[in-house]
């Protein structure tokens, strides 16, 4: 058995790259074709089989029921539910794409979309330009660098609804530190969560730092992988220290830029913590991103609207997957093999 | 990235300019790098840093502005005899603790299999991965309420424990996909011409190459975990099974603006943390970096 497996595995191994793609598009399969493929790829699919099953019954199931659910107009009162010892059946039927039309042309859904996305881009360009200033001055030889890269690390260990706290304690508009300070300045103390305007750049602050830890560290790793020699040869070539940055760091760190901001967009887009737990949404509804808008409808209002709640998860998903089809074709030119 | 004086000092010859060596700063350059440097380590650790000292004053004293007034530890005496916190703590670290085992091995043996071989459905399993990080909480937190309550899972640590699988997992997963990457194919072919098996090449001899990787793995899953607020609170009821964000929450409402225990509280949520931080740290940026750059 042991033999057998592992002939087929330097096998595998070896023809890798020819195999691929080529494959399923050829001629009808031969017969035992499932059993050969079986026999070369058991190991792999054994691999990986503990993710896609938790993934298939924990996000697959609820993925396909959340669809579902926005094509119905079911609520708290027609879902099935108990009541004591008299179960209800459920009584929402089925609406087609009213749910989406509705969305679609109401003013909630387009207002809500265009602060998320004001939220989403001013998060994710001040994240990675910050992240990407202090990843270039930890990276280079400086006096107590680990203790600085410690520092900046913190807010990404710390749990998010512990600094989030925090944060609320510093905005605390009687008692925060930071009225206290501008109050010991002559300053009027300012409502950071209460205004709408102040509100939102407070969230986006919060959100900054929160996140500005992870850009840093993975953009230090890319700046650590760019070889050296790259820099020599451009000095060599009297390239100030501008023409460096913008044609030799840029351009090395390009694999882990494209990356992360991939990773960080989708996360901001949802950043559901952050928004709920700073501010409710509030002050009205001037902060709501799609996602605890979405939360919203299902938790906080009654009677609770899934199928509306539903929808506008779906649409996230959406909007979220053709952002990262478009920028994975815009960016293809890197071969990625997926 | 080593200098930003030397070209100019270089090609300025003509003037009786201070040659510096390559590598070297100017003391101005220098002192605006550190200063630049503190002022974001201060941003970055003030926020924390306030809870921690607010925590220290009595609890009638929270709201001063000194950095020290009549050091305590009452909050924290009080937090551990009036409520359940020590209870909650356990629930959290087990949870936490499970997630990030689990989540270590599966994202390993994920990465490895899609990073090594070449199977029919590697291509949509990696799309998965990424997609489902899109998922917002909002649609799947119902159905999956649903589904823990079916299996008789809701209000145990097992349905919480699946339910963060599914969210740091994808992302570890990619990340040890780009960790083994780096880690030259030549190591697993000779793992197999001495006889090893595939898990056996994976377990004896990546696995241990692997171990920045795995440390930043263990990091995220664990942190994640750790500080997760919306599943906990809908899923786990009753004061003996909360895990700490959903105590928190209960005990937000018992105190109402009361910060002293807050605060203490909040500081004892953060050293495990920390500590799972520092112990992950040394690998942080070459573990990322190997996973991001190949992502």
């Amino acid at each position: 058995m042991a033999v057998h497996t592992s002939q087929s595995v330097v096998k595998a191994a070896g023809d890798d790259v020819a195999r691929g793609r080529s494959r399923g598009t050829g001629n009808p399969p031969p017969p035992g074709r499932i059993r050969r493929a079986l026999s070369t790829h058991w190991y792999a699919w054994t691999m990986v089989a503990p993710v896609v099953v938790v993934i298939g019954v924990i996000i697959g199931y609820p993925l396909v029921r959340g669809i579902y659910l926005s094509l119905t107009d079911a609520n708290e009162r027609n879902v099935a539910r108990s009541i004591g010892v008299n179960h209800l059946p459920a009584t929402y039927k089925f609406v087609g794409l009213d749910n989406y039309t509705d969305a679609l042309t109401g003013e909630q859904f387009l207002g809500t979309l265009g602060w998320t996305l004001v939220w989403t881009v001013s998060c994710v360009t001040i994240t990675f330009a910050l992240g990407m200033a202090l990843a270039n001055i930890l990276n280079r030889k400086i006096a107590g660098r680990s203790a600085y890269r410690m520092a900046l690390i913190l807010p990404w260990a710390v749990p998010g609804f512990v600094s989030v706290f925090a944060w609320r304690f510093l905005y605390n508009n009687d008692r925060g530190l930071l009225n206290k300070v501008l109050a010991g300045g002559g300053f009027d103390g300012i409502d950071w969560l209460g205004d709408p305007t102040i509100a939102k750049i407070s969230v986006i602050v919060v959100n900054v730092w929160l996140g500005v830890p992870f850009m840093m560290v993975a953009l230090l790793g890319g700046l650590q992988s760019i070889p050296s020699e790259h820099y020599e040869a451009a000095e060599m070539d009297g390239a100030t220290a501008w023409q460096r940055f913008r044609h030799v760091t840029l351009p090395g760190l390009r694999p882990v830029s494209t990356t992360v901001i991939l990773l960080s967009t989708i996360w901001t887009f949802n950043m559901f913590p952050v928004i709920f737990l700073l501010t409710r949404g509030g002050p009205g509804e001037a902060t709501q991103i799609l996602v605890t808008q979405a939360y919203k409808f299902s938790f906080e209002i009654s009677p609770r609207d899934f199928a509306q709640s539903s929808t506008w998860g779906v649409l996230i998903l959406v909007l979220l997957l053709i952002f990262a089809t478009i920028y994975r074709r815009v960016l293809r030119t890197q071969g990625d093999d997926w | 990235m080593t200098t930003t004086t030397t070209p100019t000092a270089r090609h300025s010859a003509p003037r009786p300019a201070k040659v510096r060596k390559r590598g070297e700063r100017s003391p101005l350059a220098s002192t605006a790098l550190h200063l630049t440097l503190i002022v974001a380590s201060v941003i970055a650790v003030f926020p924390v840093l306030w809870v921690l000292l607010t925590s220290l004053k009595p609890a009638a004293l929270a709201t001063t502005t000194d950095f020290f007034k009549e050091t305590t530890f009452e909050n924290y005496t009080n937090l551990i005899q009036d409520t359940k916190f020590l209870t909650w703590f356990g629930n959290s670290l087990i949870v936490a603790g499970l997630t990030t085992l689990i989540g270590v091995i599966v994202s390993a043996s994920t990465g490895y299999a899609v990073s090594r071989f070449r199977f029919p459905g590697k291509r949509g399993l990696m799309w998965t991965l990424l997609i489902t990080q899109m998922f917002p909480v909002a649609v799947l937190i119902v159905p999956i309420y649903n589904i823990m309550a079916g299996m008789g899972l809701l209000n145990k640590p097992a349905g919480l424990v699946i339910t963060y699988l599914t969210i740091s997992v994808p992302f570890c997963a990619w990340m040890m996909k780009g960790f083994f990457d780096t880690i030259p194919r030549e190591i697993d072919e000779s793992g197999q011409v001495d006889g090893l098996t595939p898990f056996g090449t994976f377990w004896r001899l990546i696995l241990p190459l692997a171990k920045p990787g795995l440390a930043v793995t263990a990091f995220y899953s664990f942190i994640t975990a750790w500080g997760e607020v919306a599943y906990a609170s809908a899923f786990m009821v009753g004061e003996d099974n909360l895990t700490l964000a959903g105590g928190l929450q209960l005990f937000v409402n018992q105190y109402g603006a009361q910060w002293g225990p807050m605060t203490a509280a909040s500081v004892l949520i953060a050293i495990p943390a920390a500590l799972v931080f520092l112990f992950a740290q040394k690998h942080l940026v070459t573990g990322m970096s190997a996973g991001a750059v190949k992502g």
